[in-house]
């Protein structure tokens, strides 16, 4: 298992420098940078600021030294948050995504999987119907619109929680429920094709036959079997909360890694916004190996 | 088709009309002022209101249907086209060529894509063109994988064995015995994927990197919505349900579409 384990770590080695030099490609692609500013600065000034970050020399060899750096370990200075490393600035804003992240993680799963499971249990009632409904808008409704919708409700008419910023507990609840809920439609939709594929089995009907209880039966036989869908979603569902996030960073002013990408590339600020892209594909391409671990100790047929 | 996908189609018919037909529809231009009436709430006059410069915002929307209709249905038909001519090649091929274009992909797929996005729209300059680029830069590598899937599946069937066998050239396989094989696949793959994009536009918009004054879309409109959330909702209040509307409406024509389309489904033919 181990082994496995570092073996797709490795390769997720040649994806993250593809990403790499993707992003930096985009960066430099188009003309303008980083020290264009509308106030000119001396000539003499810029090409000191350009020397220092080696933004005088070729594109091809500030690849090289940005990738000679990075193997180092070190992500370099912003350009624009004069004194601070780019890592400083992600050990800073990390926790907060991440914990936004898993937050939201907590509500897709806890409520989506719930409400799958029940929908499917009550095939074709109107608790389906309903349940398949409210997936379905869930699933359409973009999570801005939700966000500034509770931020409307639940803080300015209502005043329960606080509209903005990331200090205790109350901050975090609409956060996580904006980010969360129009996955939770999508992954309660998945639940419940699942378990409806696994209802139909004949050992489902062995089990009913033989008297076990309902209990029983739905979590031992049902919802062990049609967890597989569910967990090999969880992969591209990080993906989409992680890179979701953003939105739901920038209306509740949340200081996390996503308000510092926006104004980063606002700002061209580069070593900044490659730092945060390559955190954001880490956690993509950690969070795929993840799952498929989950998923071989899950199912024995997968396992090496 | 069930009711709701019926119900569907109805409201995006009334949908790409007003962006067909916003001249006409629009009761102001979109820039007009009504120095005297600003952030009016909804009245006979302006049906949903003015906004902070007194612009009818009911107009507003009208305009800014045109801009978000139509990134969301050109980035997705271009994503269509470019994927599944890559997807059918690569599946087509099989073997090496197929494992190093779809390596390629799977980079592609890797990248965190509203990352990608908001980084090209803005390096691009702000615009409908930068926003179009993007979103189809990002979006095609779904759709390859998803014909490729297919093709892999479908060459394997007798009739294509039997076009090898009666001469045909792997040109005319493609177009003539695959591809029309794949045709209900596209056009779900087309329904559910509209929708993806004009939310990655409204979002992009709506933090203020996408579209750019003096063009306006649902997600522009949303953005200067906020900013005034607090006492005047109804500013955010029509263009987030326009925009959830229009989203739900394609996903429900999606869901219609693909049982119709399902050939485990028999009712159409009863």
């Amino acid at each position: 298992m181990l082994k496995y384990f570092f073996k797709r770590l490795l390769h997720g080695i040649p994806v993250l420098i593809a990403v790499a030099t993707l992003t930096f490609i985009i960066m430099r692609l188009v003309p303008g940078g980083p020290f264009d500013e509308e106030k000119k600065l001396p000539p003499e000034i810029l090409a000191n600021i350009k020397a220092k970050y080696h933004l005088d020399q070729p594109v091809i060899t500030q690849y090289l030294l940005y990738l000679r750096q990075l193997v180092q370990g070190d992500m370099g200075p912003s350009y624009k948050y004069i004194g601070r490393d780019v890592s400083d600035i992600i050990s800073d804003t990390f926790p907060v995504s991440i914990t936004l992240g898993l937050l939201a993680m907590l509500v897709v799963l806890g409520v989506g999987i719930p409400v799958g499971v029940w929908s499917a249990y009550r095939q074709n009632s109107i608790v389906d119907r309903g349940c398949v409904f409210f997936s379905t808008l869930g699933i359409s409704v973009p999570s801005f619109v939700l966000g500034t919708l509770l931020v409307w409700l639940m803080s300015h008419e209502l005043n329960w929680f606080p509209p903005a910023l990331w200090e205790g507990p109350r901050h975090m609840i609409l956060p996580a429920l904006a980010l969360g809920a129009p996955f939770s439609g999508y992954i309660a939709r998945l639940t419940r094709s699942a378990v409806l594929e696994v209802l139909a089995s004949d050992y489902i009907r062995t089990a009913r036959a033989k008297g076990l209880t309902e209990p029983i039966i739905l979590f031992k036989h049902t919802l062990k079997n049609s967890i597989y869908p569910i967990v090999s979603v969880v992969g591209p569902l990080t993906a989409g909360l992680v890179t979701g996030s953003f939105v739901i960073e920038f209306i509740f002013s949340i200081p996390g890694m996503g308000s510092f990408f926006i104004t980063a590339v606002t700002n061209r600020d580069y070593p900044l916004i490659m730092g945060v892209t390559l955190v954001y594909a880490l956690l993509i391409v950690l969070a795929n190996i993840l799952v498929d671990i989950i998923y071989m100790w899950l199912d024995p047929r997968v396992r090496v | 088709m069930n009711l709701l996908s019926k119900l569907s189609v109805g409201f995006l018919f009334v949908v790409i009309s007003a962006a067909v037909f916003a001249p006409w529809i629009a009761p102001y231009s979109y820039e007009t002022q009504d120095t005297f009436n600003t952030l009016a709430t909804p009245s006979l006059n302006h049906l949903m209101g003015t906004d902070r410069l007194g612009r009818d915002l009911f107009s507003r929307l009208i305009y800014g249907t045109r801009v978000s209709l139509f990134i969301g249905v050109s980035t997705t038909l271009l994503a269509l086209f470019v994927g599944t001519i890559y997807g059918a090649v690569s599946g087509y091929a099989g073997g090496r060529t197929d494992s190093v274009m779809m390596r390629f992909v799977d980079v592609i797929f890797a990248l965190p894509d509203m990352l990608m996005i908001i980084l090209i729209t803005v390096m691009m300059g702000r615009g409908v063109s930068g926003v179009f680029i993007a979103l189809t830069l990002v979006s095609w590598v779904t759709v390859a994988r998803l014909v490729r899937g297919e093709v892999l599946r479908i060459k394997e069937y007798t009739y294509v064995e039997a076009a090898h066998a009666l001469g045909s050239g792997n040109f005319r396989i493609l177009t003539q015995e695959v591809l029309p094989n794949i045709l209900g696949l596209l056009v779900v793959t087309l329904t559910f994927r509209i929708p993806v994009a004009i939310l990655a536009e409204s979002t992009l918009s709506f933090i203020g990197l996408g579209i750019a004054p003096p063009f306006s879309s649902w997600g522009t409109l949303a953005n200067e919505g906020w900013q005034a959330i607090k006492f005047y909702p109804h500013l955010i209040l029509f263009p987030s349900l326009a925009i959830f509307l229009t989203i739900l409406s394609f996903n429900f024509l999606g869901d219609g579409l693909r049982d119709y389309l399902d050939p485990r489904n028999q009712a159409r033919f009863g």
